[in-house]
């Protein structure tokens, strides 16, 4: 079976919008979600400032009941769960505890870990001798698969409910991963999407690699500064995206609105050889990474008109360019429209994939292309691989057909999503 | 609290399961014969919370024998009450 796959649905929580209107309008006008994080300044970390969604309690309440709220300590898996249950309504499919099983759609929603506040939590009590004090809400809140199954038992999902993890390449794995069962006829909608925690005990980790930027501690919203000759390092980031996919069949059987068609991708691994390790990317995996997904999807690479980068604001970013020109064989005035999102967000790590992948199809649906803030200084060596018009500082409007989307993770694996405009 | 009587005690438990209980009108009617799980609707999970929080409102400390007979309102009179009296 090979069926054709769209999205139906789509959800975000981000640094600069939770829900998609607010982060449709953040994104056309290039809004920073980086702010000052204070916890991050007493704790003494290199970088203080950070993405993170903001959802008040009223905001908490839509989507989890109060007895689920008591004791609820994993901003990941809430992250999670606000973009997975909203692209699930946007597709206009039921919710409610009354549903039966829909034994005809699944889940495969990433997370790079889960719950650490809560489980810091319970290793205190541990330690303390208090294992007995611990009460039910540890496990469903710090097990790797939480955010599935929380999913799962929301929306009465009944197919595959699981979750997957490749570092900074989940999301875009997970589309990938879910375009395959519904491709195969195992599934007629599949939830797709990825979460990040927020928080000193997820951000030390890369604080301690020296890989997040501390020049901007006083100027949060111009810290994230992908492709820019002053970048100097990530800021982190957090948040969910999600995409309801689904067989072209079923989304026209129900009459759905169609965001844009997934015609397939690639995914693979440098297998920390050559130039890649555990923390640095294999250019020739990447490369054939982009051009195996390009042959997967069944178009020229010419034809594609716009790409929505990894480029994460460290060193790497130019090489990453490097890479595109070379897998897709364009330069110049030839390149395609370039854009990164992480210069509004910061990198969302785990969840980054899938709030980027949202951004691009909200960019096919609509026709546009959305700014690259903290990009006046545009890297010279950047500029001389793709004419500096080709990466848009102000927001274009432009019909769009073709977009490449692609994430590289710690593993040295990496990730590439080809996306077209339903017609 | 030695002297406490059941009306008092059934209140107090009442408003420890709230939270938890699914069946609203089973709450309101709650009494010595009420079950937790197949009366209130509780998550059975949520067993382990409710003794917990009895633990603290009575300051007291269920022994791990104790909890697997905590299924009911009675059973659970009779637990604090016990441990109430031993003080």
């Amino acid at each position: 079976m090979n069926k054709r796959v769209v999205v139906t649905g789509l959800g975000v929580a981000a640094p600069n919008g939770v829900g998609i209107p607010a982060f449709t309008e953040a994104i056309k006008t290039g809004t920073s979600g980086i702010r000052h994080d204070a916890e991050l300044a007493a704790l003494q970390f290199s970088c203080q400032i950070a993405g993170k969604p903001e959802v008040p309690e009223s905001l908490q309440l839509q989507y989890l009941d109060p007895l689920e709220l008591r004791s609820f300590n994993s901003n990941g898996i809430l992250y999670g769960l606000i973009a997975g249950m909203d692209a699930w309504k946007d597709a206009q499919l039921p919710t409610g505890p009354e549903l039966a099983p829909d034994w005809d759609s699944g889940t495969i929603f990433g997370a790079g870990s889960a719950g650490v506040d809560k489980l810091r939590e319970a290793i205190y009590k541990v330690d303390a001798l208090n294992v007995r004090r611990l009460g039910s809400t540890v496990v469903p809140q710090t097990m790797a698969s939480g955010i599935s199954a929380w999913l799962g038992g929301k929306l009465a999902l009944a197919n595959q409910v699981t979750t997957n993890s490749s570092a900074c390449t989940t999301g875009a794995e997970s589309v990938l991963m879910a375009y395959d069962r519904i491709r195969n006829g195992y599934a007629k909608r599949m939830l797709a999407g990825s979460t990040s925690d927020a928080g000193p005990y997820i951000w030390g980790g890369f604080d301690g690699l020296k890989v997040c930027t501390f020049k901007h501690n006083d100027n949060p919203a111009a810290g994230s500064r992908p492709m820019s000759a002053s970048a100097s390092g990530f800021v982190p980031g957090s948040g969910a995206g999600a995409l309801l996919l689904e067989s072209l069949e079923s989304a026209l059987e129900r009459g759905a609105t169609i965001y844009a068609e997934v015609l397939g991708g690639h995914v693979n691994s440098g297998a920390q050889r050559g130039d890649g390790s555990m923390t640095a990317p294999n250019s020739i995996a990447v490369q054939r990474c982009i051009r195996e997904a390009v042959k997967a999807a069944g178009i020229d690479a010419a034809d594609i008109d716009a790409i929505n980068g990894h480029l994460t604001a460290t060193g790497k970013d130019a090489l990453e360019v490097e890479n595109w020109s070379i897998a897709l064989d364009r330069r110049g005035k030839d390149f395609p429209y370039l854009n990164a999102l992480k210069g509004m967000i910061g990198h969302c790590l785990s969840g980054s994939g899938s709030i980027e992948l949202v951004a691009a199809v909200l960019q096919l649906h609509e026709g546009f292309l959305f700014p690259n803030i903290n990009c006046e200084d545009l890297h010279p060596e950047i500029a001389a691989i793709a004419d500096p018009e080709k990466i848009p500082r102000q927001l274009i409007y432009k019909e769009l057909n073709l977009i490449a989307k692609a994430s590289f993770g710690f593993g040295d694996v990496n990730a590439c999503v080809i996306l077209k405009k339903y017609k | 609290m030695k002297t406490m009587d059941k009306e008092t005690l059934i209140a107090q438990l009442k408003e420890i399961v709230k939270p938890y209980a699914k069946d609203q009108d089973a709450l309101q009617n709650i009494n010595e014969h009420t079950d937790f799980v197949k009366d209130l609707k509780i998550n059975s999970a949520n067993l382990v919370d409710v003794i917990l929080d009895v633990e603290e409102q009575f300051n007291i400390v269920i022994d791990n024998e104790a909890m697997e007979h905590m299924l009911n309102v009675k059973s659970a009179m009779e637990i604090i009450e016990a441990k109430l009296g031993g003080q």
